[in-house]
């Protein structure tokens, strides 16, 4: 595999890694705007834009994008989040031009005014698919108090009254400062050539404006919290819960990344041993999540109501004993074996590259390969998780549950 | 395409294993189908089966629970349990040299598991809270609660079970499902990535020559429920099923069914996205899909939608579905090839896509398609072969389910 890099002179950058062993190449914009670059009057612009890209340019219609990326059998979608917005593909090498000119062109929308007022009606049944899902609704509440007075904490959907009050001139300002060429990493990962890329980047987006969009990301001070959502007739208590971590700019989050897998993977962890296993919840686990100049703990806990503060004492407990002790070498070394084997197996697609690509990109101006990650997480050790923990210990600053209970003893 | 070469192998005892070398990828992976399916759970004991794919692996030959996960681990096994209809499914990957030594443990998992006792509440009180979280999401529920309507029982009896009939199993009744029904003869083991033949088939042969073969046991059939139906439910959105007559994945006419389906439902410029969401904005979620299984098959379609524009989705999306013997355009012919030709291609990037595709097709056609085989019979496919196909199992006598704050009209 081989790095390539360029930067176009409206400021576009251009990010390759290159593999002639593959049979796809998959391609993406990372454009850096997303939930937390809105203002609260155009709460969940960033994602209804996102929608918006996809009914067309000037030059094709919302039938023609459509058709054209089922044409060339295209594996593609797009998806919008608190930092940033991601338009991306996977085709095979000989469609690349085709499929790069209709992302390019799609990437400065026509923003037609019956096709907003169409689309708006997908985004508020969105809106309503997701507020059937109480996983999901947990998390949208929890980022909102705990990133509280941060930009971090605005919602990506948006919701029904700021969707329906959105006007197509909104989005259009929004777009016009957003989608600039300095603000949009193009990356490539697969089978094809750096030449071609670079003459299509060029033919295709050199005459983007330039110009950067302006981004506040001071680390956010959570004040904490307990907000519950009572749903008497739910099942389940489905229980989220943050706390600060590092950073994506931060060197702690390689170490938050594997801690996370010692404490709190889906299986072989310890909160799965302690509470998954013997049957106490459905669900119990710890991700970390990183964002520009902030990150944090995600806890998740799936449960029978009335387990839920029994459950919540057991991962307290787990927490603290984690955050006296640290962890122990044989937690490290088989987390170490776990990611490891994850790392190669999601690299050896090129849609599998991509994200990690852009991401390092656009968080950090760095290219780093799967050798280097894996080079890394072999030298991680636990001094360094104790470290980690001095700095970012687990906890449960913010709360929020969903489901029949009306209240909860943290 | 680079060429392909698929390895058949039988065992004495009737295990047969499917191997697939690939080039250029370091991961290997494999996929175990194992006799002992839901439609094997005892009658008022729905769920047994999906007990069992959760008790077996804590604890199997010298390692207990813990020690078993955690070799697994170390060995950087990614795995999954899935329970089917037909099979109790183990999939995993890995680096290719790992793999000789997690099919080791796979043998002491599948012939010699503990299933202890002081395990059992663990795997029960997990299978019975994800029943009730999925009471919690209308939208997984509704397609399960569908293909209880339009398959007879067992078929569409749904494999995680149901929480009415989890009070009646118990760990003898799951041990004895194990007895029962996991077996060699009917098995199979799909193997894809960077494996070395010989090595793999020496060590299957190996670790699961000796296993006895049982014979096959019965199931009970149930008729299916109620063809309209609606579950109250206070959610946003209603969300609807539909389903109607497909085909088996071994009938002839399988890729003409497959192309019907994906002109409805292949990709954002297919009809049923086009109709119902692009022109009219209904809902977010629309979807059809083609279920076939070894004897049957059914055309599944989803639609999430808010309760007012519920109605005028379920019509919209039934006339679709109607329309289309009025017709088919070359050209969204042309697109479901285009997007069969790249998947099939990117098929390749992908070990364990690959492991299961051989798998599943020795359970459905006791043979092995290679990519160019499929393609070969994607390029046959006509407009009038599929329209043909079309007007010879017409959508209609759709069996329609509903879950939401109110019911629908079915016209």
């Amino acid at each position: 595999m081989k790095f390539f890099q360029t930067k176009l002179a409206n400021g576009l950058q251009v990010i390759a890694e290159l593999n002639p062993s593959v049979h796809s190449v998959a391609m993406g914009f990372f454009v850096r705007t997303g939930s937390r670059d809105e203002t609260p009057e155009v709460s969940g612009v960033s994602h209804f834009l996102e929608h918006m890209v996809f009914k067309g340019s000037d030059k094709f219609s919302a039938d023609d994008v459509n058709r054209i990326f089922d044409e060339v059998g295209a594996k593609y979608n797009a998806a919008t989040a608190e930092e940033g917005t991601l338009f991306y593909g996977a085709i095979l090498p000989e469609y690349l031009p085709i499929t790069f000119e209709l992302f390019a062109e799609i990437m400065r929308p026509a923003l037609r005014e019956d096709d907003f007022n169409m689309e708006k009606k997908v985004i508020l049944e969105e809106i309503g698919m997701y507020d059937d899902q109480p996983s999901f609704l947990a998390y949208e509440n929890l980022m909102q108090s705990h990133f509280a007075g941060h930009p971090l904490g605005q919602s990506v959907l948006g919701t029904n009254e700021s969707i329906t009050a959105l006007t197509c001139e909104q989005m259009r300002k929004y777009h016009h400062d957003r989608y600039l060429a300095g603000n949009i990493t193009l990356a490539v990962a697969g089978n094809t050539d750096w030449e071609k890329i670079v003459e299509l980047a060029q033919r295709h987006c050199g005459h983007w404006p330039a110009g950067e969009g302006q981004r506040v990301i001071d680390e956010a001070r959570p004040q904490g919290g307990l907000k519950i959502i009572t749903r008497p007739k739910s099942q389940q208590q489905h229980v989220m819960q943050m706390t600060p971590a590092p950073s994506a700019q931060s060197k702690l989050r390689f170490a938050a990344e594997i801690l996370s897998v010692i404490v709190g993977d889906g299986s072989g962890s310890r909160l799965f041993w302690d509470i998954v296993d013997p049957g106490l919840a459905e669900a119990a686990d710890l991700d970390f999540a990183e964002h520009d100049g902030s990150g944090a703990y995600l806890t998740y806990l799936s449960c029978e109501p009335e387990a839920t503060e029994e459950n919540l004492a057991l991962i307290r407990g787990i927490y603290d004993d984690v955050n006296k002790n640290g962890i122990r070498e044989d937690e490290l070394e088989l987390a170490k074996n776990k990611v490891s084997s994850r790392v190669v197996l999601r690299s050896e697609r090129p849609m599998g590259r991509l994200s990690s690509l852009g991401g390092n990109w656009v968080s950090r101006q760095e290219y780093r390969s799967v050798d280097d990650d894996m080079q890394t997480l072999r030298s991680i050790t636990t001094k360094d998780i104790r470290d980690l923990l001095a700095a970012y210990p687990l906890g449960m600053t913010t709360t929020v549950a969903v489901g029949p209970l009306e209240s909860l003893k943290i | 395409m680079p060429e392909q070469v698929i390895h058949t192998h039988q065992l004495a005892n009737g295990l047969t294993v499917v191997v697939e070398p690939m080039r250029d990828v370091q991961s290997a992976s494999f996929s175990f189908l194992i006799p002992g399916g839901s439609a094997f759970d005892p009658v008022k004991q729905n769920g047994t089966a999906g007990i069992l794919t959760d008790w077996i692996t804590r604890g199997a030959g010298e390692l207990d629970s813990r020690d078993l996960s955690n070799a697994l681990d170390n060995l950087g096994i990614q795995r999954s349990e899935n329970t089917g209809i037909n099979h109790l499914s183990f999939s995993a990957a890995s680096l290719g040299s790992n793999v000789p030594a997690a099919l080791l443990m796979y043998a002491d998992i599948l012939q010699r598991p503990h299933l202890p006792e002081d395990e059992f509440e663990g795997a029960m009180s997990g299978a019975e809270q994800s029943l009730r979280a999925m009471e919690d999401e209308p939208q997984r529920k509704v397609i399960i609660e569908l293909r209880r309507r339009c398959y007879d029982a067992p078929w569409g009896l749904p494999t995680e079970g149901c929480l009415e009939d989890l009070v009646n199993i118990t760990p003898d009744s799951v041990r004895a499902h194990f007895q029962r029904n996991l077996r060699p003869n009917g098995a199979i083991l799909g193997i894809a990535g960077c494996v070395d033949l010989d090595e793999v088939l020496g060590v299957v042969t190996e670790a699961f020559g000796g296993w006895a073969t049982k014979p096959e046991p019965e199931f009970a059939t149930a008729p299916r429920g109620e063809r309209l139906g609606h579950i109250h439910h206070e959610s946003t959105q209603t969300h609807i099923g539909i389903a109607y007559e497909g085909i088996e994945y071994s009938h002839p006419d399988y890729y003409k069914a497959w192309a019907a389906v994906g002109v409805l439902s292949g990709g954002m410029s297919s009809r049923l996205f086009t109709e119902v969401r692009e022109k009219r904005g209904l809902c977010y979620s629309v979807n059809a899909s083609l279920n076939s299984m070894k004897q049957e098959g059914r055309v599944l379609c989803y639609a999430g939608t808010t309760a007012e524009r519920a109605q005028e989705t379920l019509d919209v999306t039934l006339g679709e579905l109607v329309r289309l013997g009025d017709g088919i355009e070359s050209h969204e012919l042309e697109r479901c090839k285009a997007r069969a030709k790249s998947s099939l291609i990117m098929q390749q990037e992908s070990t364990s896509s690959r492991a299961s595709s051989i798998a599943r097709d020795w359970h459905f056609l006791k043979r092995v398609q290679t990519l160019d085989d499929i393609r070969r019979d994607i390029d046959l496919l006509t407009v009038e072969s599929v329209l043909a196909y079309v007007h010879q199992h017409p959508a209609r006598d759709f069996t329609v389910l509903t879950i939401g704050p109110n019911q629908l009209n079915v016209t």
